[in-house]
């Protein structure tokens, strides 16, 4: 358990996880921190392919139908999460974040910019220079976004958060939808820096940089 | 009648839209009970009850934009 100022952040790594258990155990610690068994947590995970539909989202935003879905193993599922259509899978760095926002701040809008922040650190520290865009939340690099980022909020305490694509491999499936219902182009860390990064170390480097930048925002 | 009113979200959120309501007009509610989930930027939020007792009038339905600080709905207390 690492204490920070006002929060406490339990920290679990669920490894390669499919969408739908990972959603049960983010519910299981939601509950815990609703009932100040916890006072916050992240989770992080790998999913296998899946295409999540958030409140806005559209199917329509799925650029190909179903039965070629199914033949890549490509799950579909409508979620209550904000924003709209994007994808998860191998490659990709999940981060969920149930926070209580009554030890952050009670405010949507400070805490998307704690995590475009925290995705920007994350990738400076790879050398990258990338930036969040105003009106289209998420972090980019040259114009491709990189990190995609949408929440849900209960008794203020929030859960569902961002992925970060790491490996190349995770850009393939993206050319399926609408990443956010729009006509973009992604990239990956990979891609970027054109050699191969585990995701072992990404991890590593994110939470070191979890708890650099936590620390600033809680002042 | 206590007034289920949108709180302030976050500088410079001014509105969010209502995605659905948990109960109709006329059913229990239960203080602290997900009453409204709406959406706003990347977010979903759901607004909880204020009170325990019966939601009397939903006034923004489903699908519709409200501004910050305006009445949803209106609550019989217990």
């Amino acid at each position: 358990m690492l204490v920070s100022q006002k929060i406490q952040y339990q920290i679990f790594d669920l490894g390669r996880i499919g969408f739908r258990s990972a959603y049960e155990f983010q519910k299981n610690i939601f509950l815990k921190v609703k009932n100040n068994l916890l006072n916050s947590a992240i989770i992080l995970g790998e999913h296998n392919p899946v295409i999540t539909i958030g409140r806005c989202g559209k199917e329509k935003e799925i650029k190909v139908d179903y039965q070629k879905l199914k033949q890549r193993n490509i799950e579909v599922l409508s979620i209550d999460r904000g924003g709209k259509t994007t994808y998860h899978g191998p490659g990709q760095l999940v981060i969920y974040f149930i926070f209580d926002l009554r030890f952050f701040k009670k405010d949507l809008h400070y805490f998307f910019n704690f995590l475009e922040n925290l995705g920007i650190l994350f990738l400076n520290k790879f050398g990258i220079m990338a930036n969040s865009k105003s009106g289209m939340r998420g972090v980019w690099v040259d114009n491709k976004k990189i990190i995609s980022i949408g929440i849900s909020v209960k008794n203020w305490i929030t859960y569902h958060g961002m992925s970060i694509n790491i490996k190349d491999e995770v850009l393939n499936n993206f050319s399926l939808i609408y990443p956010c219902g729009l006509d973009i182009e992604v990239t990956s860390l990979e891609s970027i820096l054109k050699k191969e990064i585990p995701l072992s170390k990404a991890k590593e480097i994110f939470l070191s940089c979890f708890k650099e930048e936590v620390e600033k925002w809680l002042r | 009648m206590v007034k289920v009113v949108l709180p302030e979200l976050g500088e410079g959120i001014e509105k969010a839209t209502i995605s659905f309501w948990y109960f109709q007009e006329g059913q229990r509610v239960n203080k602290d009970d997900d009453l409204v989930e709406l959406v706003t930027d990347k977010a979903t939020f759901n607004l909880p009850a204020p009170c325990s007792g019966i939601l009397s009038q939903i006034i923004y339905k489903e699908g519709d934009t409200v501004n910050i600080g305006e009445v949803l709905a209106l609550m019989e207390e217990d």
